[in-house]
């Protein structure tokens, strides 16, 4: 589990998403969580699960689980796939334009199931 | 001390040049500057004056500024003229009737339009072009007219004849001499820029005289020849060269030459002291200078003569290139070869419209001069070779022939070049100032454009400056890095050696073995695209999924608001109404705007996710297939309807269109693809403009390749005459290949063939002498990639996991709320931000 963004344990509210089954390695899906779209990615490589906004603050749609990840350097990134600014999915900041930043979400495998912290 | 008061009479382009030149230099605060102009504005680009008729704005063609000016502390006086002058008490008097003092006097007065004494001249629809207000007095005439005659055919008539052309007006071109650009051009080089600027509807009459002008029967004005003929026009542009302004310096008692001009002597002094003249309005050496850099270069002098420097004017060199009418043209040196015991060569290629001629000394070791039409690549080197008095090469000819060994032209290594050498005329830089530039840390053509000014002037010099820099920067040892991002030490087109090769087929395999880190969104799409090339998988296959761009991955194009586009094949631009029917019910069902594209389709914006499989159902069901609009990839081929039905068609352009559009459907390339097939010489289906183009002939094919539209426009190169069905796609085969072979990411065909060592010539070697020996390889190759075609869309709606994707959230069948909309022309949009706040709560919109 990575809990990049969430403050203590016990504050924590885990709502499931769906199976990690569901998920392609190296692609993104939408969610809505308690009425936010979250985008989660699947690292294949990694093996590990990422959710950020999905709204692109940038494009301003909701469009960023479409985007193509990978790595800048040390970090790991999804481009917009609007105007392909890079995002880092663990701290939300834009590495283009840092003062755009998402709100970055911990997610847990639990069970083969996804959670998110929202 | 105090300041000494400088006036320049005139704020034209050389005028302008002296005062920039006073502002930037160390000793501007020692000089007050006055400036006169009688024009409303100050000084502007005459040399670009023909782009307003192109969409220029007078802003555009600004040099300068009011602010500028202000700030500089030039004081500047518009619409105002100096009428008289008093040197013995150094005064200046204006047509407003002020009076100013000055130290010194610099006459920058230009030149005016010669207009031949021909009775009628005088009347409203009889124009010149010079001046900003000319173009206006054109521009309304235009409106009234539907003829235009432009009297002169030199470099400025041809100019002017592009603007009425410009202007939709039917254009002639009048001209005293037996052929067009007379003084620059040669009787060969000007019977071909004729047949050339005839090609383009301009109606070219030489060794015309006009006697007078009188009312025309059919149109307003009749001109009357001296060999009895006579020309119906409704306005007449007279552009038949200039004359120097010299009325004030004549009226004044200052020496002029007896055909016009200010006499000035090696510093730009006239005779008067403390009086100097630069640019048109000079006679040195008994010689007018027409062209912007001359006058530049006196600018130069004059300012340093006043500030006590040493520079002098000892001539200049009055080589130009220049496209006229899209027609390039360039002269250089002698053209004429007027030299005593003068040879020359000469190089005519009647099918590709070119023609060359040098001009060399007797001794056949130094050359005097050239003549370059249709093709002007070699300037550079014959301007330098003539203007430094090099030694010319053993083989002289070799200059101007086509290299059969494909490298583009024998061009003399730029190391040969002094560093004294004067690159740019326009802006004086010298081979010098460049390898500076570049030992300062530039890098690229931007940097030495601002650095140096070179280039940024009429840009004729470009390609010699590039190579200079490229060479000097070689020589620092500056590594030019084509590695196509961090995670891979590779181009492009080694990347695609190495899949090809080794048959690796998936991104992970590809990382493993020659990448690090996880990849990204440039390597990622690239590697995508170069293994659907050579295995054309299908793209939304597991392991290819995550490399799809944008429009690949939800194959569709992704529009500003996340939603999609749905563009069907329609090969050739062909369709039947019951196709038309089916994609009109299916817009109306789903709501979606729609728009034919340029490449004779029909494009259907505003496909919600969850909306593409059930729209792309309907579609398959009714026998389309997917348009590729999405991919970097064959597009589409744009037909004219060809001999079946055109009067003029003389092959089935629509049947060609087809069968190559269905042959290459799917191709995934480094960029995308753009096709087209014209029936006839008359390109209706702009064959030219394309990556491909095809063009019926009597006897078959003409076979196009490397055009595009877009940001750089390109015109396609022939590669290829009269060709048999047969041949014509098996060299469209081999040229696509090659391309996907060795091409960058992103790079279009254009810039490929731009870039490709040897050019032209050596792609021909290449696809049609077979010359690596790699032809049945690439046939073998696109047959293999047409052979696993399939519709990603039928595929796509007949796997049920596949289909698990196409919905905006994974858990909810909710759609995305922020979506918002506006109707505007009875179709909708996507509202902007203000209508979105306008209309809350946002106006949803259900489709299904």
């Amino acid at each position: 589990m990575n809990a990049h963004a969430a403050s203590s344990e016990e504050t924590i509210q885990w709502t499931p998403v769906c199976d990690k089954q569901a998920l392609t390695a190296d692609t993104g899906v939408c969610a809505l969580i308690k009425g936010r779209q979250i985008a989660l990615f699947y690292s294949g490589k990694l093996d590990e699960v990422f959710a950020v906004d999905n709204f692109d603050p940038i494009g301003k749609a909701n469009v960023l689980s479409r985007g193509i990840i990978g790595s800048q350097g040390e970090r790991i990134c999804v481009a917009s796939p609007l105007y392909k600014q890079h995002f880092d999915l663990k701290t939300g900041e834009c590495l283009e334009e840092p003062e755009h930043r998402l709100t970055a979400y911990a997610v847990k495998i639990d069970n083969g199931k996804v959670y998110v912290a929202v | 001390m105090s300041k000494q008061r400088v006036i320049v009479v005139g704020n034209g382009m050389v005028g302008h040049k002296f005062i920039d030149n006073v502002i930037n230099s160390d000793s501007a605060d020692k000089y007050e500057i006055l400036t006169f102009s009688e024009e409303p504005r100050l000084a502007y680009d005459r040399v670009k004056l023909s782009s307003y008729f192109s969409g220029s704005t007078v802003d555009d063609l600004m040099l300068t500024s009011e602010e500028h000016y202000q700030s500089a502390g030039v004081v500047y006086t518009l619409n105002d003229k100096v009428v008289d002058l008093d040197h013995d008490n150094k005064t200046v008097k204006l047509a407003s009737g002020k009076v100013e003092r000055y130290d010194k006097l610099v006459l920058a007065t230009g030149s005016y339009p010669f207009v031949p004494p021909i009775p009628g001249k005088d009347q409203p629809h009889c124009l010149v072009y010079r001046t900003i207000e000319d173009l206006e007095a054109i521009t309304a005439s235009a409106q009234e007219s539907k003829v235009g005659v432009v009297v002169g055919g030199g470099l400025l008539g041809l100019e002017a004849a592009n603007a009425l052309k410009n202007l939709g007006l039917e254009t002639h071109v009048v001209e005293f001499a037996p052929r067009l650009m007379a003084v620059q051009l040669d009787e060969g080089g000007g019977n071909l820029l004729r047949r050339k600027v005839e090609a383009l509807d301009v109606n070219v009459h030489t060794e015309k005289n006009t006697k007078n002008i009188t009312a025309g029967e059919k149109h307003r004005y009749r001109m009357e020849f001296a060999d009895g003929s006579y020309l119906e026009t409704d306005m007449i542009l007279f552009s038949a060269g200039i004359r120097p302004q010299d009325e004030l310096a004549r009226n004044c008692g200052i020496d002029v030459g007896e055909r016009g001009g200010i006499i000035i002597d090696n510093y730009c002094r006239t005779s008067i002291e403390d009086i100097y003249a630069i640019g048109e309005c000079a006679l040195w050496d008994s010689k007018i200078f027409g062209l912007v850099a001359p006058g530049y270069q006196m600018a130069k002098v004059a300012l340093s003569h006043i500030d006590g420097g040493p520079e002098e004017f000892t001539g200049a060199d009055m080589s130009t290139k220049l496209k006229l009418l899209g027609v390039d043209v360039a002269s250089v040196g002698d053209a004429h070869a007027r030299t005593p015991g003068a040879q020359t060569y000469t190089y005519e290629d009647g099918v590709n419209e070119v023609y060359k001629r040098l001009i060399v000394s007797e001794d056949r070791k130094k050359l005097l001069g050239a003549v370059l039409v249709g093709d002007v690549e070699a300037y550079g080197t014959l301007q330098q070779m003539c203007v430094n008095s090099m030694d010319l090469p053993g083989s002289p000819e070799q200059l101007i022939l086509p290299q059969s060994d494909g490298s583009a032209s024998a061009a003399m290594g730029v190391d040969a070049l002094p560093d004294t050498a004067q690159l740019c005329s326009c802006l004086d830089v010298t081979k010098g100032d460049i390898v500076n530039a570049v030992q300062g840390g530039c890098c690229n053509m931007g940097d030495i454009k601002s650095t140096t000014g070179a280039s940024t002037g009429c840009g004729g010099c470009a390609a010699l400056v590039k190579s200079v820099m490229d060479k000097e920067l070689a020589n620092l040892g500056v590594e030019v890095n084509n590695h196509i991002c961090e995670h891979f030490e590779y181009s492009r087109a080694e990347l695609a050696d190495i899949i090809r090769v080794k048959k690796i087929e998936s991104f992970d395999e590809l990382l493993d073995s020659h990448g690090k880190g996880l990849g990204c969104d440039i390597c990622k799409p690239a590697v995508g695209s170069i293994l659907a090339s050579y295995w054309n998988d299908y793209v939304l296959e597991e392991k290819h999924m995550g490399l799809q761009d944008t429009n690949d991955i939800y194959l569709g194009n992704m529009q500003k608001d996340g939603t999609y586009s749905i563009v069907p094949r329609v090969a050739g631009g062909e369709i039947t109404p019951d196709k038309l029917i089916v994609l009109g019910e299916v817009a109306k069902e789903f709501n979606l705007y729609t728009k034919i594209t340029g490449g004779q389709r029909i494009d259907l914006f505003g496909a919600q996710l969850h909306e593409l499989p059930v729209i792309w159902k309907k579609l398959v069901d009714a026998g389309f297939e997917t348009g590729h609009a999405y991919g970097k990839s064959v597009r589409t081929v744009k037909s004219c309807v060809g001999s079946t039905w055109c009067r003029y068609g003389v092959q089935d352009s629509v049947g060609m269109a087809i069968a190559i559009e269905n042959r290459y459907k799917g191709l995934r390339s480094p960029h995308k693809l753009k096709f087209a097939v014209s029936g006839c010489t008359r390109e209706c289906a702009e064959a030219q403009s394309k990556d491909i183009g095809v063009i019926a002939t009597e006897n078959g094919w003409n076979l196009y390749v490397c055009g595009n539209g877009g940001m750089r426009p390109r015109h396609a190169d022939l590669f290829a005459t009269d060709l048999d069905d047969e041949t014509l796609v098996k060299y469209i085969d081999r040229v696509l290949m090659f391309y996907i072979r060795t091409a960058d990411r992103l790079q279009r065909t254009s810039v490929w063939l731009e870039n490709l060592e040897g050019g032209l010539d050596y792609l021909r070697e290449v696809v049609i002498d077979d010359k690596l020996n790699i032809a049945q390889e690439l046939e073998n190759e696109m047959t293999s990639n047409i052979g696993k075609y399939q519709c990603e869309w039928k595929t796509t709606i007949e796997n049920p996991e596949k289909l698990k994707r196409f919905r905006h959230f994974i858990n909810s069948e909710e759609t995305d709320a922020n979506l918002a909309y506006v109707v505007e022309r009875e179709q909708r949009r996507p509202a902007n931000e203000q209508e979105r706040k306008d209309q809350i709560p946002a106006m949803e919109i259900t489709t299904n």
